[in-house]
């Protein structure tokens, strides 16, 4: 290993076992072992998630998943490394693999120097504890000596902004109190190689970035950073390198820029959500023939910005003339919720009452930037005349995404909030 | 430092626990903190707990099993026998499960996760203190009485170890279940009354002078008989522990400890994968 490679991973493998590991009990090991015994296939074999996702395909062999598959790379001594990658990439195996939680499958990782990981915080607090229990308690479970907590004590506790309270039990601390504790404590680590997991999620966004910045400050004494996060927009600003992995793979490694680049990009070519089908003869007097949703350049996809509109785009063919006709579009929350309805040709529209001759026609339709807020849609198109519903195609679902990290990085939630509207807010000094 | 695959050979890493010696004390404190913050009687229980179950006893076993106690009054010869039974059924019951209970923590940090069983011992001898304690005044009570009953104070010479042993037992054990639950997770159910049927397989409610001859060799393999026996005949000066059952239940002991260690290093680097 180099004088200034820190962390050195080499083909690293993780492969989790599917079902069969997840017996749980004695009973049903033997029963899987008298199976087998006999050549019975085994009645413990879980369906498991992915293996129904065809998404992960390529990573499921038999029962066995791959959560990362053959991962080389090189950090050096004070890179700060954005790690990034859509969910179930590998990112958190990855970490709970240098962080010594879980052990590799195959491969080797090399470490120079003493790692602290920060994969949750306020990991071990406890409700009963006062504040100042729980900074030593924390610490020492982060790694640091009854000393090196004394020493630092008054620093976390201002960082924190807990003040008086730091002898009350955290149970009654407001969330925010908690985090920030909790936070503080992390932030006075002072290992060679921080890794860090999505933890700036939460809390508020004074406190967000003031951890960005003491997470900066940390980078300057030539430590090393892994940070995972969605949010694009503080790796550009924190790291010096991003690496990408996808599919349990090394996807990039290199300048921040160019792998969150790659990153979007990726996110823009991969799986168009598409219905199509061709004209039949049994085809009634209109059919849905195309159903895509495509971004705000016009190509087909399957996630969208938040911060981008996107289109539908629909196409249709009628066989005869109708009149009063319309195409009606709804778009489905994932829990069956409704929240756009709109129609090609309103009620009222002068257009409607005019008669459609037959032929191909293509409506389609753009969604404004910021109204969805992230997460899974379905959409449902229906074509209909006043009285008839001629066709109607639905299950074609698309996913909003915050690649821009502009949802995370406010504090917002798709819990708060099911558009994610930005509204003018006006603040005047009250004279 | 190196990452590896989980092997077939074990290091014992000894050295990063001793480093870690600080959060072992911290365990410690939360356990303590936490149990007299979350009780109202706090460390009354450690004293009711003991004397209702040497009641129990002393009205089973003493008078309708009418089981000798070693010439010894009932309330001395169980509590006695109970303080040292507890504190090794509680390393051994607190440590089975240490992998689920503990899944949380261990997802979440890493740190060497022999240090958890380690503050569990810690933890125990609180209770085990306030126990001696109770067993000290009642016993010079008994004396002050009249009772014919003798307090030796080699007691204060064998206890440390008594208790060391103990440890190393309990932990032994709870290390070598807590591997297989994170493979078998019934095994956990199955402890609790494998523990039961364990006491009533060493001299708590008997002692081993009651037991017939033919049978004494069974407690050779027992690793818990020789510390209770201890305990009592350092205490009130009762018959002594043969030299060959204490050699013989500390090779039982090694053997336990050290095979714990083994397949707890093993099964730590995986666990929670399956956990």
């Amino acid at each position: 290993m180099g004088n200034d490679v820190v962390i050195k991973a080499e083909n690293v493998s993780k492969e989790y076992q599917l079902g069969v590991i997840n017996h749980g009990t004695l009973y049903r090991d033997l029963q899987s072992w008298w199976a087998k015994a006999r050549g019975k296939p085994d009645p413990n074999t879980e369906i498991s998630e992915a293996s129904v996702y065809g998404k992960n395909h390529k990573r499921l062999t038999g029962d066995h998943f791959l959560a990362l598959d053959d991962v080389s790379f090189e950090i050096k001594r004070g890179d700060i490394v954005g790690v990034i990658g859509r969910n179930g990439a590998g990112k958190s195996t990855l970490l709970k693999i240098i962080s010594r939680i879980t052990a590799p499958s195959r491969g080797y990782i090399g470490l120079n120097g003493r790692v602290a990981s920060l994969l949750e915080v306020g990991t071990g607090f406890h409700p009963e504890l006062t504040g100042r229990e729980n900074v030593f308690l924390n610490g020492a479970i982060l790694g640091m000596s009854r000393q090196e907590v004394t020493r630092k004590f008054e620093q976390i506790v201002e960082f924190a902004e807990i003040g008086q309270f730091i002898d009350t039990p955290v149970k009654r601390y407001s969330s925010g109190m908690y985090v920030r504790l909790a936070f503080s404590v992390a932030a006075h680590l002072e290992p060679e190689i921080l890794l860090v997991d999505e933890v700036l999620a939460v809390g508020d966004i004074n406190f967000q970035k003031k951890c960005l910045g003491r997470m900066k400050e940390v980078g300057k004494d030539g430590r090393t950073i892994l940070f995972v996060s969605h949010n694009l927009a503080s790796i550009k600003q924190l790291c010096t390198k991003g690496l990408l992995i996808d599919d349990g793979k090394v996807g990039s490694f290199g300048e921040t820029g160019k792998v969150i680049s790659e990153y979007i990009e990726y996110f823009n070519k991969k799986q168009p959500a598409i219905f199509e089908r061709s004209l039949t003869d049994e085809a009634g007097a209109a059919t849905l023939l195309r159903l895509a949703v495509c971004n705000s350049r016009g190509e087909p996809t399957d996630q969208v910005e938040l911060t981008e509109g996107f289109i539908l785009n629909i196409e249709y063919f009628l066989k005869e003339p109708l009149t009063g006709l319309s195409v009606g579009l709804q778009i489905i929350v994932d829990d069956g919720m409704v929240t756009v309805i709109s129609l090609s040709d309103p009620e009222f529209a002068p257009e409607r009452l005019q008669t459609r001759m037959p032929g191909h026609y293509i409506s389609s339709v753009k969604i404004p930037k910021n109204i969805l807020n992230t997460g899974m849609y379905r959409v449902r198109v229906g074509i209909s005349s006043r009285f008839t519903i001629y066709d109607v195609v639905e299950d074609v679902s698309f996913e909003v995404v915050d690649s821009v990290g502009i949802v995370q990085f406010m504090g917002w939630d798709r819990k708060g909030s099911l558009l994610g509207l930005q509204l003018p807010w006006d603040v005047k000094h009250k004279q | 430092m190196l990452i590896k695959p989980r092997g077939k050979v074990v290091t014992l890493d000894l050295k990063s626990v001793w480093q870690y010696r600080d959060l072992a004390w911290m365990f410690f404190k939360r356990d303590f903190n936490t149990f007299f913050k979350q009780t109202i009687l706090g460390p009354i229980w450690y004293v009711i707990q003991p004397t209702l179950t040497a009641l129990t006893y002393y009205v089973v076993f003493g008078r309708i099993a009418n089981i000798s106690t070693d010439g010894l009054p009932p309330f001395l010869f169980y509590v006695s026998n109970i303080l040292v039974w507890n504190y090794f059924a509680y390393c051994l019951s607190n440590n089975s499960e240490v992998f689920s209970k503990n899944a949380n923590l261990f997802g979440k940090v890493y740190f060497p996760r022999l240090v958890v069983p380690i503050s569990v011992a810690m933890s125990g001898v609180v209770a085990l203190c306030i126990q001696f304690a109770l067993l000290l005044f009642a016993t010079i009570g008994f004396v002050i009485a009249g009772n014919p009953v003798r307090l030796h104070l080699t007691v204060f010479l064998f206890l440390p170890f008594i208790v060391l042993y103990v440890a190393f037992l309990g932990v032994g054990v709870g290390l070598i279940v807590s591997a297989l639950t994170v493979r078998f997770r019934d095994l956990a159910y199955a402890i609790g009354f494998v523990t039961q049927l364990w006491m009533y397989a060493s001299p708590v409610v008997y002692p081993i002078s009651q037991v017939p001859e033919k049978y004494k060799w069974v407690f050779y393999f027992n690793p818990i008989t020789a510390p209770i026996e201890s305990l009592r005949s350092s205490m009130f000066g009762t018959a002594g522990v043969h030299l060959e059952l204490w050699l013989t239940n500390l090779v039982v002991t090694g053997i336990l400890i050290i095979s714990g260690l083994f397949l707890f290093s093993r099964a730590e680097s995986t666990a929670m994968d399956t956990v």
